[in-house]
């Protein structure tokens, strides 16, 4: 039953030098294996090649990234985020893996707006050198005072993901970043 | 009087005029002055007193180096003491009050000091107030703390209204100092294509060069410096930026940077401060020189200034500090000023020169445009009380025989100058002396190193001592150089920079040289701290050899300007005294920041709601929307009660203890830590963590474990579930789900990184939620579940999943309040409605909500230990009465060898018992049970001690856990408890408790188990 | 503050991303060993001035436990390596030897 079912802020949206949007339900599972070995698997389950390191591919229905030597986060339909976990522990049965729903431990964030304002406003929260994070790189991190991951979908569009329980802290964050009157001009 | 000129002043905007104030009282300024510029031109001279004397003081400087023009600033919640007038840019409404004196800036009762100065010499307070001991505390401690102190703290009930931020940045070079050096380096690094960051701590760039009349390319070193910028600021790779300030170097490349943003134009809504965080391949300091004072008798009254500032006074701002100025100096600089001053149509009466020589250029100039020079001559003091009325002269050779007095309402001292080596020095760059010169420049051998262990800070120009203009340009180039050639590029061509040749300083220290203690006793090196070279002389009478020592001695340099001003001048009094040479005194330490930064930019965004993350369960909203009293678990909010109108805690505490033990009770257990492990060797891998055996846990059954540290204390306990053969569901404690994690990873990576095992921390996927009490079951038939959820299908210790209500839902029967419980475990974006619907499924059950203190005090009822409570990171299982959970058949666990140790299996180790006061009170937390006799400091010997304590409503009295000598020994024997209060006697009130079994409640464990 | 590249994902992460884990190859010593093996196995720490071996979890990161060779005294760091070896790899050996010809590893 879908019935209930709430991302952590419920959509909650903010404007300033760039715009932030809680992105919603999104099926996230984790999945931690040999790379190598489970690339078939990966390919086979959700259409997308196995990404290098630091890499999030994206392919019709699902992106993979690369989160550290023995773990890929696949990003899917919420719904489909069950299905997944038994898919892939199906395409892997034999090879030593662990799959798990790790949808609702997380919570998803948009920011759009211009590239170098969204640089600039999450360069004020994270010691990751921004200026070298092309689209397509995923940047494992720290967003102040809690983990988080950083990529950028387009130039003017990134996507930050942090664990559900302070995703208040990091939307306050980004939202305090982004008022209109910080602008640094950096980027 | 000091007064604004007709004419001049390339820095303001004479068209415009704003309103300010000092000590209440309106003045006029124009754009682009200082606090310091616009304060004499309205013939404010006087800015502040000093510490220790309350001297009246004027401003000596006209940068960062200032000691005397320190001032408060704004008012009520904006109100910040110890700005410097200097660096303070004015802006329409300025508000500023003089600081450290009463009653007023004018006349002040603390300048008695002054009178007294003989008997407050340097060490004074260290030799006055040790005896008789109990006066420190009555009488020399509050009498140091009304007088001590500079300035006044803002009111501790306002908070900051302004906000503040944080920039993390990164950059091949990052370059301090938008002078000329700074800006040639900025250009060749630039055209190189290096991603650069320059910065300037004022707000114009071009450092000296514009006022010192240099011309660079054969251009007026103003249009060059406009050029620079704006080729500069074309480049995309290139931050420029004003009002931002090198504070600080530090290992790897990292730079503290401080920006200014709003504290020349408040109101714009702009962050006030931003601290700028850089990580910097390399760092050209770029910094400058400043000028150091001379030090003669009466060189710190107003009036009495640097030439340089002087200068700066009359070319930046057209002001005039004296209409009738006396030259001081060693060297041709200072020249620079007389010419400026007569240029300018003031009156320069004669330039004192302590040289016996003086030919140079700027010299010939001087002497050609008719103004008098004495060679070999010094002053031997300053007439004036609150203001410099005349000088007289003397030979600088001599004892200061007055030769001759000269009228005069401003001084212009020079004693050379000192390269700011601050950010070569603050990461370990040595120094090395240059005799020519008289200052400390960088060992260029010796470098601050990074983590290639290479330097990677490198001077340019005056920083690197080359102080003229034409070499600071080649030594720029230079510099830059070096940093490009790492890149495998080279630089462009070399801008050639003209300036006046200058003939050699001469060191001078003491003027005249052979001055007497009396004139050495009024000779100023420290303002600020009214430190003199009397007082270092006498430091070094008394023994004090190390620099550091004499600095903490006498305070020297330890002022908020950290001694830019005469540091040099102290430490070659010292050589002096000490009979040894300046290099081999050495110097102080220079330690960052190079000028105070506020704390508000070190806090940056972390204040109020986002002071620190705070956790929130996916019921959180429910709990906020039902009135929780919160109580924080780590970042975690958890609800400690939900109180009812009028209830107070205890009373709602006590509520839901009942409640629960006779219906049901819901708690939001969210927080526990829950962790996969799988793979073929994770029951071996949870057998080494917990002290019991795991890999025998049947699919479908949970088990309680302990986990020890490898040192054998009690780290974390909690329940394990066996998802499937090879995957288990491990629970930690709250607090310990990060930390487990991290622990586990710790081993798989590190020791047993062969073993095939992966973990996942899941906390977060899961809301979870106890329903506890005796209608637990009935509230989940009436929700329904589509299976078996009866004493037989699900018993105590089990786990199923499946729908419940619709949910899907993992069902844990186990239980740390005794009752029959269920935790069940559902998505955490479905955590809220699963909340809710178990709630309307409970209302005929009357199901309540319990809080973190119900859960306390019925898992204390039962005798569950609780991590943290019971522990405290010294106790082993063993204490806990936990034996039955540590198993026998292993040969190995984390903890097994500790716990063989000696001091381990010590039968004297205090051990778990439950305490039942006599009169049924509750014994105070954290109480000792006494012992007879008293130990070596005199205190009463203890026993034992609280571990947890409580009313319980169930029992209808106080019940406590306590750790107490052989206690599991010692079954109903009576002990005396401290507590804080005292009796009538005023001895100290005890209470008596009884040893008793741990487990006060259901001890047969009937009600959990059906 | 110091920096690491971390040899799993090849972030150059600053030190607030890292958390630190004291000394490098400890050899385990549990159940059966000697008083005096397990003492030095988990408190004794010679605490050298110059170069250390010593462990760094990416904890803000990709997670993973790595090991660096860093000069206690320069902060100068010769290496990062994975955890998983007893020992310090040749390479390391020879970076530390390319910068401190007189060292050896005791």
């Amino acid at each position: 039953m879908s019935e209930g079912r709430v991302s952590a802020l419920g959509g909650a949206q903010s404007q300033g030098l760039v715009n932030i949007r809680d992105i919603g339900l999104q099926g996230m599972v984790s999945l931690r294996a040999d790379l190598a070995q489970a690339a078939k698997a990966v390919e086979q389950v959700t259409g997308v090649a196995m990404p290098a390191m630091r890499a999030i591919t994206s392919g019709k229905a699902c992106s993979v990234a690369w989160m550290s030597p023995d773990e890929v986060l696949i990003l899917c339909d919420h719904a489909q985020a069950d299905g997944m976990v038994t898919a892939l522990s199906k395409a892997l049965a034999g090879q030593h893996h662990l799959a798990v729903n790790v949808s609702d431990a997380r919570a998803l964030f948009g920011l759009s707006g211009p590239e170098g304002a969204l640089r600039d406003v999450l360069s004020k929260i994270t010691p990751a050198d921004l200026t070298t994070l092309a689209p397509g790189e995923m940047r494992r991190t720290r967003l102040q005072q809690v983990a988080a991951a950083i990529w950028f979908e387009t130039e003017a569009e990134a996507r930050v993901i942090c664990f559900r329980s302070v995703a208040r802290y990091v939307f306050d964050l980004l939202a305090m970043s982004a008022h209109t009157s910080g602008a640094v001009g950096h980027h | 009087m000091s007064i604004r000129l007709s004419t001049g002043g390339r820095l303001i905007d004479r068209s415009r005029k704003i309103g300010f104030s000092f000590n209440g009282k309106q003045m006029m300024a124009h754009p682009g002055d200082t606090l310091a510029s616009a304060l004499m031109a309205n013939g404010q001279m006087i800015m502040g007193r000093s510490f220790k004397y309350h001297r009246p003081r004027g401003v000596v400087a006209s940068g960062a180096e200032e000691p005397n023009a320190l001032v408060n600033l704004g008012k009520g919640k904006r109100h910040e003491p110890n700005q410097r007038a200097t660096l303070t840019e004015v802006f329409d409404g300025l508000e500023a009050t003089s600081q450290n004196h009463w009653p007023s800036l004018n006349w002040d009762i603390g300048e008695v000091n002054a009178l007294f100065a003989r008997l407050l010499p340097a060490g004074f307070y260290y030799k006055t107030f040790i005896h008789p001991r109990p006066f420190w505390k009555h009488v020399f401690e509050p009498f140091i703390r009304q007088s001590a102190g500079l300035g006044r703290a803002p009111d501790p009930r306002h908070s900051d209204p302004d906000r503040y931020e944080q920039f993390y940045a990164h950059a091949d070079l990052v370059i301090a100092g938008g002078g000329i050096a700074g800006l040639q380096a900025a250009l060749a690094a630039g055209r190189a294509g290096l991603k650069v960051i320059l910065c300037e701590q004022s707000a114009q760039w071009g450092g000296r060069a514009p006022i010192d009349g240099v011309e660079i390319d054969g251009q007026p070193a103003a249009d060059w410096v406009d050029a620079a910028v704006a080729e500069l600021a074309q480049m995309p790779h290139v931050d420029l930026r004003l009002r931002l300030m090198a504070a600080g170097v530090y290992d790897h490349g990292y730079v503290i940077g401080y920006e200014r943003l709003g504290d020349h134009a408040p109101g714009q809504d702009t962050p006030r401060h931003r601290l700028w965080r850089i990580r910097a391949g390399r760092i050209i300091a770029a910094t400058g020189a400043l000028e150091r004072p001379l030090s003669f008798a009466g060189n710190d009254k107003p009036g009495v200034m640097l030439a340089s500032a002087m200068r700066d006074y009359v070319v930046n701002w057209g002001v005039a500090p004296g209409a009738r100025t006396v030259i001081v100096t060693n060297n041709d600089d200072a020249y620079r000023t007389a010419l400026a001053l007569v240029a300018a149509g003031l009156s320069v009466p004669c330039i004192v020169d302590a040289r016996p020589e003086a030919n140079g250029p700027l010299v010939q100039e001087a002497r050609a445009s008719g103004l008098r020079v004495l060679t070999g001559m010094g002053i031997a003091s300053v007439k004036g009380l609150r203001g410099v009325v005349a000088v007289q002269l003397c030979a600088q050779d001599g004892a200061g025989e007055v030769l001759e007095d000269v009228v005069c309402d401003a001084v212009a001292m020079s004693g050379g100058w000192s390269p700011v080596v601050h950010l070569w020095s603050h990461c370990g760059g040595k120094l090395t002396w240059d005799a020519a010169g008289a200052f400390f420049r960088p060992d260029h051998a010796r470098p601050p190193t990074d983590q290639k262990g290479q330097g990677f800070v490198i001077c340019a120009g005056a920083a690197d001592g080359a102080l003229l203009a034409d070499e600071t340009m080649v030594n720029a180039a230079k510099s830059v150089g070096r940093v490009l050639a790492e890149h495998g590029k080279s630089g462009a061509a070399v801008p050639v920079a003209k300036a006046a040749a200058e003939a050699p300083m001469q060191p001078v220290w003491v003027m005249p040289a052979g001055a007497g203690v009396k004139k050495r006793a009024k000779m100023w090196l420290d303002f600020q701290n009214d430190v003199k070279v009397s007082d270092v002389q006498l430091a070094a009478r008394e023994g004090y050899e190390s620099v550091e020592h004499t600095k903490r001695y006498t305070t020297l340099g330890m002022a908020t300007d950290q001694g830019k001003l005469s540091n040099i001048n102290g430490l070659a009094v010292l050589a002096q005294a000490l009979d040894e040479d300046i290099p081999r005194v050495g110097t102080t330490t220079f330690r960052p920041p190079y000028t105070p930064i506020s704390m508000g930019a070190i806090a940056g965004e972390a204040r109020g709601e986002i002071f620190q993350p705070l956790r929130r369960t996916p019921i959180h909203g429910w709990h906020e929307e039902n009135g929780a009293h919160w109580e924080p678990v780590g970042h975690w909010r958890r609800p400690y009660c939900f109180p009812k109108k009028g209830e107070s805690h205890r009373d709602a505490v006590n509520r839901e203890i009942m409640a629960t033990r006779n219906g049901v009770g819901l708690l939001d257990a969210s927080t526990l830590g829950k962790i996969i492990v799988k793979g073929p060797d994770a029951g071996r891998f949870l057998d080494m963590l917990y002290t019991n055996m795991m890999s025998t846990l049947a699919p479908g059954k949970c088990r309680y474990g302990l986990m020890c540290s490898e040192n054998g204390f009690l780290i974390d306990d909690g329940v394990v579930a066996r998802l499937d053969a090879e995957s288990f569901l491990v629970h930690t404690t709250t607090g310990g789900a990060d930390r487990i994690h991290a622990h586990m990873e710790d081993w798989l990576q590190c020791e047993w990184w062969d073993w095939q095992v992966y973990t996942a921390n899941v906390t977060e996927q899961w809301a979870q939620i106890a329903v506890v009490g005796p209608k637990a079951r009935a509230v989940l038939e009436k929700l329904g579940a589509d299976f078996d959820i009866s004493a037989a299908g699900l018993p105590f210790m089990a786990w199923a999943e499946g729908k419940i209500g619709g949910f899907t839902a993992r069902a844990f029967r186990i239980s740390f309040s005794g009752e029959l419980s269920f935790e069940i475990a559902v998505p955490a974006a479905q955590g809220r409605a699963f909340w809710e619907a178990l709630l309307r499924a409970g209302v005929e059950f009357g199901i309540t909500p319990y809080g973190t203190e119900a859960l306390h005090v019925m898992r204390a009822e039962k005798g569950f230990i609780m991590i943290g409570d019971e522990t405290d990171g010294t106790v082993i299982p063993q204490d806990l009465g936990l034996a039955w959970a540590i198993s026998k058949k292993k040969g190995d666990y984390l903890g097994k060898r500790a716990q063989e140790r000696s001091h381990m299996t010590d039968p004297t180790r205090w051990k778990l018992v439950g305490l039942e006061t006599l009169d049924g009170s509750v014994l105070p937390d954290g109480s000792y049970a006494v012992a007879d006799g008293v130990n070596a400091n005199g205190q009463r010997n203890t026993q034992g001690r609280v571990t947890s304590t409580y009313f319980s409503p169930t029992l209808g009295r106080g019940i406590a856990m306590g750790l107490v000598l052989h206690g599991p020994d010692r079954m109903g024997e009576v002990l005396d408890f401290n507590t804080t209060k005292k009796d009538a006697k005023g001895e100290m009130r005890m209470i008596k408790a009884r040893i008793v079994s741990p487990v006060f409640f259901d001890p047969a464990g009937e009600k959990q188990n059906v | 503050m110091l920096t690491f590249q971390c040899p799993y994902c090849g972030v150059q992460a600053c030190e607030t991303e890292l958390a630190a884990g004291g000394e490098a190859h400890l050899k385990r010593f549990g159940p059966g060993s000697s008083d005096e093996d397990f003492e030095g196995y988990l408190f004794l720490r010679p605490n050298v001035k110059g170069v250390h071996f010593e462990r760094w979890r990416h904890a803000m990161g990709c997670g993973k436990w790595f090991l660096a060779a860093r000069c206690t005294a320069t902060l100068e760091v010769f290496g990062t390596y994975p955890a998983q070896t007893t020992e310090p790899p040749p390479e390391i050996i020879a970076a530390i030897k390319a910068r401190r010809p007189d060292w050896s590893l005791s």
